[in-house]
C-alpha cells in the first residue's frame, strides 16, 4: 500500500537525470570519520547502503556486481589463493571468494571501519563471510596498503566506489603500478569501470583503460546489466599478465565446482566481452602514451 | 592587540555591510556586481564578483587608508608582532621592491645572497642600487643554494662597510633558513637595515617549532606572501615594519607603483586569511608538519629519494629548516628534478611547487588532504620503479659565481646587441636568464656570462627547465652589453 508519508532516495545520474527509490524507512544514518554512511528500506530494491549520498549496493541487485567481479577471474586462474579485495567493506565480495575452497586467503582494505560495522549490524547478506577464518580485515588506506605489499597475490580486486570522491586514489596511475608490482607472475586484476553511457566519466575512465593497457599485456573491459547503477549498464576491467579472460576461460573445470549464481555463468562471460561499439571506439581511441 | 581582537575582519565585514545596505550603484567597475557579465559571473559565483567593488568613504582606499583597510592592517600588524602592516595587492613583489625602493638610492650598496628572487634584482635595475653578493652557500650532496652563514655575511660588511642594507631569505624556496638573529644583530651594529624576503615564511609567524620570523628578531622590513602558505587569494601579501621604520614615508613610496584600484577580492581574502592564522594558524601547521613528516618518512623508504629536513642544518648557512616543506632529492634515481616535476604531471596528474636539477619541492598546507599524500608517495615509487636510471653523467649543481661588471641599471637599459647564446662565453649580459621556477637568476644583467653559468643553462635546457628573463623566448640569443659601454676596470 502506497504509505502516507512519502519519502524518497534520490541520486543524480547525470545532470539532468535523476534516479529514485521510495524509502519505507531509515534503519541507520551515521557520520564516520571518512563519510557520512546510511542504510535505507526501500520498497523495490530492499535495504540499500548509501555513502556519502551515492547508492553503493541494494540487497536486491548486489548480486549482479560481486558475482561478476569474483567468477569471471575465478573461472579463468586455475589456481588463485591469494586474493586481495580493496574497498568492498560491505562485504559482497568476500563472501563471493568464500565460496571457492581453493582460496586460502582473503585480504580485505577498507579505509573506514563503519562500513563493516553498519554492513555487520544491518546487512547480513553482504556480510555474512566477513568472519571466515581465511578474511583478514586491514583498515588501512589502499593506496598506502598497495605500495606495501609484501607477498604478492594471485588476484586483485578494486571494489571502489566514485572516482571522484575519498576513492580516487584507487583510480590514478601510480595506484595501478603498485597493484601491478603487487602481482604474481599469472596474477589478474579486476577493476569496477564505472559506465560509459554519460558524459562525466568518459574521459576518466577512458584514461583508466589507458593506464592498464600500458601496464599489462591483457587488458579488456566486460560488462554487466544492474538496474540501480547509472545508465544500468556497467562495466569492469580485466588486467592481467598472462591470462586472456576469453582463450584461458576454463568453463568445464568452473562448472564441475558446482557453484550456484544467479547471474554469472561460462556462455555469459564470453557474451560479457562482447562490448557495444560505442564503448569500444571509446576506449580505443585514448591517449597512448610511450612507457619506457 | 588581545586575541580577541584578531577574531574581527574589518575589511570583510565592511564589505558584508555594503552588500547589505544595497548601494545603488553608478560607479566602476562596470559589471556591476556580475550583471552585465553574465558568463563570468556564472564561472565565478555571484558572490566574488559582488565583492569586487571600488573605493569609498565606507569601504576605504588602500592609498590613504582610514577606515576599515586601516583597521584590518593594524590587526595584520598586531598577528605578526609588527609595528605596522601594509596590505599589498601587487604580489610579493612588490613588497620586496618597496622595501628596496625605501632603502637605497642610485648607487647605494645592499649586501644579499645570490639566491635571491628576481624580484630584488628587478628592484635593483629600477634604483640604480648596486648588488654585493654573498655566497649563499650549497648543500654539497642535494646540489641547493643555502641561507647565507653569519661569518660570510661578516665578511661582506667588512669589505662593504658603507652598505645600506642587507637582504635575507626566510627561508629560501627549498625552506632553508639562515640565523637571521645574529644577522640581523650584526648588521644593526654595522648601521645596516635588514630587510627580509619572507615569500616562504608566512607561517613562521603562526606555528611551533619553525625558524624564527624576521619581525621577532627585530628586522627593519619584511615582505610576507601571505598567499603562498597563508590563505589568501593569489597576488595578494603584506609588507611588515618594524618600530624604526617610518610607516607613511614607506606608503608614500608603495604609492608611487601600486594601483588605486586595489582590488577588495584580495584585501578581504588577506583580512580574514589573517584571522584564521591569528586563531587556528597553531593547529593548522602543526597538522600540515605532521603530514610533511609522515610524507618525508614515507619517501624515504623508497630507494633513491632524499626527502631531507632538519638532520641536514650545519648551524651556518644550513642553519635551520621549515619541516612544513616537502624537498626532494632525486637525483640517486637518475632524473633530474625538473623531469620528475614533469612526470608527476604528466603521467600522474599531479602538479607539484618546482623542479630543479636535483631536487622536487611540493607545498603542504591547510588545503591538503590524507588521499592527496598517498597519492604522491606511491606517484613516487612508481617513477622510481618506471623510469629509474643511472645517475652518472648529471650535472653536479654548483654555485655559480658571479662576476659583476656594471651595476644592474646600466647594463638594463644601457646599448645592447643580441648574440648566439652559445657564442656569449665572456660578455656582459643585459638580461636576465633564470629557470621558474624558482625564479633565482644564473645571470643577471651587468653580469659576465662566464662558462660555468653556460653549462649550467644549456644543461637546464636541455633537462626540459622552462627558461625565462630573455627577450628571446627560445633563449637562443642573449642580449649583451656592447663593448663601448663596458669599463675596462672591474667590478664598479
Amino acid at each position: 500500500m502506497r504509505p502516507r508519508l512519502d519519502v524518497w532516495f534520490t541520486e543524480e545520474h547525470a545532470p539532468g537525470l535523476r534516479f529514485s527509490m521510495r524509502v519505507t524507512h531509515e534503519i541507520v544514518r551515521r557520520r564516520s570519520e571518512f563519510q557520512e554512511i546510511a542504510v535505507l528500506e526501500t520498497q523495490e530494491f530492499g535495504k540499500v547502503l548509501i555513502l556519502d549520498g551515492y547508492l553503493m549496493v541494494t540487497e536486491k541487485d548486489e548480486f549482479i556486481y560481486h558475482e561478476m567481479i569474483v567468477h569471471v577471474p575465478l573461472a579463468v586462474h586455475p589456481d588463485i589463493r591469494r586474493v586481495l579485495v580493496v574497498g568492498g567493506g560491505d562485504g559482497g565480495a568476500v563472501r563471493e571468494l568464500a565460496r571457492y575452497d581453493t582460496i586460502e586467503e582473503i585480504d580485505l582494505v577498507e579505509i573506514d571501519p563503519d562500513v563493516i560495522d553498519v554492513s555487520e549490524a544491518w546487512l547480513p547478506q553482504l556480510s555474512e563471510k566477513l568472519r571466515d577464518p581465511r578474511v583478514t580485515i586491514h583498515f588501512a588506506d589502499g593506496v598506502r596498503f598497495m605500495r606495501q605489499v609484501q607477498r604478492p597475490y594471485d588476484l586483485i580486486i578494486i571494489d571502489s566506489t566514485d572516482p571522484f570522491g575519498p576513492g580516487e586514489g584507487l583510480f590514478t596511475r601510480e595506484f595501478y603500478g603498485s597493484c601491478h608490482a603487487a602481482l604474481t607472475e599469472d596474477g589478474i586484476l579486476i577493476n569496477q569501470h564505472e559506465s560509459l553511457f554519460y558524459e562525466e566519466y568518459r574521459a576518466a575512465m577512458r584514461r583508466v583503460h589507458d593506464r592498464l593497457s600500458q601496464l599489462f599485456p591483457v587488458a579488456r573491459v566486460y560488462q554487466a546489466h544492474i538496474p540501480t547503477y547509472p545508465s544500468g549498464h556497467w562495466l569492469f576491467g580485466f588486467s592481467s599478465k598472462r591470462f586472456d579472460p576469453l582463450l584461458d576461460l576454463d568453463a568445464e573445470g568452473w562448472l564441475s565446482r558446482g557453484i550456484r549464481t544467479n547471474y554469472y555463468n561460462p556462455d555469459l562471460h564470453r557474451g560479457a566481452f562482447a562490448l557495444p561499439n560505442y564503448i569500444r571506439r571509446e576506449l580505443e581511441g585514448g591517449r597512448r602514451t610511450r612507457l619506457k | 592587540m588581545s586575541q580577541l581582537a584578531q577574531r574581527r575582519a574589518p575589511l570583510f565585514e565592511g564589505l558584508r555591510d555594503y552588500r547589505a545596505a544595497r548601494i545603488v550603484r553608478f560607479d566602476v567597475p562596470g559589471h556591476k556586481s556580475g550583471r552585465g557579465t553574465p558568463e563570468l559571473t556564472e564561472f565565478l559565483g555571484q558572490a566574488a564578483l559582488a565583492a569586487d567593488v571600488n573605493s569609498s568613504k565606507p569601504l576605504d582606499n588602500l592609498i590613504h587608508p582610514t577606515g576599515i583597510i586601516r583597521e584590518a592592517e593594524e590587526l595584520a600588524a598586531a598577528a605578526f608582532g609588527a609595528a605596522s602592516a601594509l596590505f599589498m595587492v601587487g604580489g610579493t613583489t612588490s613588497a620586496v621592491q618597496a622595501m628596496i625602493f625605501s632603502t637605497l638610492g642610485p648607487g647605494d650598496k645592499i649586501i644579499m645572497p645570490r639566491n635571491v628572487h628576481r624580484s630584488a634584482i628587478n628592484a635593483l635595475v629600477l634604483t640604480g642600487a648596486i648588488p654585493v653578493y654573498v655566497n649563499p652557500g650549497i648543500d654539497a650532496y642535494l646540489g641547493i643554494p643555502l641561507g647565507m652563514a653569519v661569518a660570510d655575511v661578516e665578511a661582506a660588511i667588512h669589505l662593504h662597510p658603507d652598505a645600506k642594507a642587507v637582504l635575507v631569505n626566510n627561508p629560501t624556496y627549498y625552506g632553508v633558513a639562515a640565523d637571521l638573529d645574529s644577522i640581523c644583530r650584526l648588521a644593526h651594529r654595522h648601521g645596516m637595515l635588514v630587510l627580509v624576503d619572507e615569500a616562504h615564511g608566512t607561517h613562521f609567524y603562526f606555528g611551533d617549532d619553525l625558524p624564527r620570523p624576521a619581525m621577532a628578531v627585530g628586522a627593519d622590513m619584511a615582505a610576507v606572501s601571505m598567499h603562498k602558505t597563508g590563505g589568501s587569494l593569489t597576488q595578494s601579501s603584506i609588507l611588515l615594519l618594524g618600530s624604526h621604520t617610518d610607516a607613511a614615508r614607506v606608503r608614500q613610496i608603495v604609492n608611487l607603483t601600486q594601483t588605486t584600484s586595489a582590488s577588495y577580492l584580495l584585501m578581504a581574502s588577506l583580512d580574514i586569511a589573517r584571522k584564521n592564522l591569528a586563531l587556528h594558524g597553531r593547529a593548522i601547521f602543526r597538522r600540515s608538519m605532521a603530514m610533511a613528516d609522515y610524507a618525508r618518512a614515507e619517501i624515504n623508504r623508497i630507494p633513491g629519494y632524499t626527502a631531507f629536513a632538519r638532520e641536514r642544518t650545519d648551524g651556518r648557512a644550513f642553519y635551520d629548516f621549515d619541516r612544513t616543506k616537502l624537498s626532494i632529492h632525486t637525483r640517486d634515481i637518475g632524473l633530474a628534478g625538473i623531469e620528475v616535476y614533469d612526470l608527476l604531471r604528466d603521467e600522474y596528474d599531479i602538479q607539484i611547487e618546482f623542479g630543479d636539477l636535483g631536487n622536487i619541492l611540493a607545498i603542504i598546507s591547510a588545503g591538503d588532504r590524507n588521499l592527496e599524500i598517498e597519492r604522491l608517495i606511491s606517484a613516487l615509487a612508481d617513477i622510481e620503479r618506471c623510469y629509474r636510471r643511472s645517475p652518472a653523467g648529471m650535472l653536479e649543481q654548483e654555485y655559480v659565481a658571479p662576476e659583476l661588471v656594471l651595476p644592474p641599471r646600466q647594463a638594463f637599459f644601457g646599448r645592447q646587441e643580441t648574440r648566439p647564446l652559445r657564442e656569449s662565453l665572456g660578455q656582459i649580459s643585459a638580461e636576465f636568464v633564470m629557470s621558474y621556477p624558482p625564479g633565482i637568476p644564473i645571470v643577471a644583467p651587468g653580469e659576465r656570462i662566464t662558462a660555468q653559468a653556460l653549462e649550467t643553462i644549456l644543461y637546464a635546457q636541455e633537462r626540459g627547465c622552462y627558461m625565462t628573463g630573455t627577450r628571446d623566448p627560445e633563449l637562443r640569443e642573449i642580449g649583451i652589453v656592447v663593448a663601448q659601454e663596458v669599463p675596462d676596470a672591474s667590478p664598479p
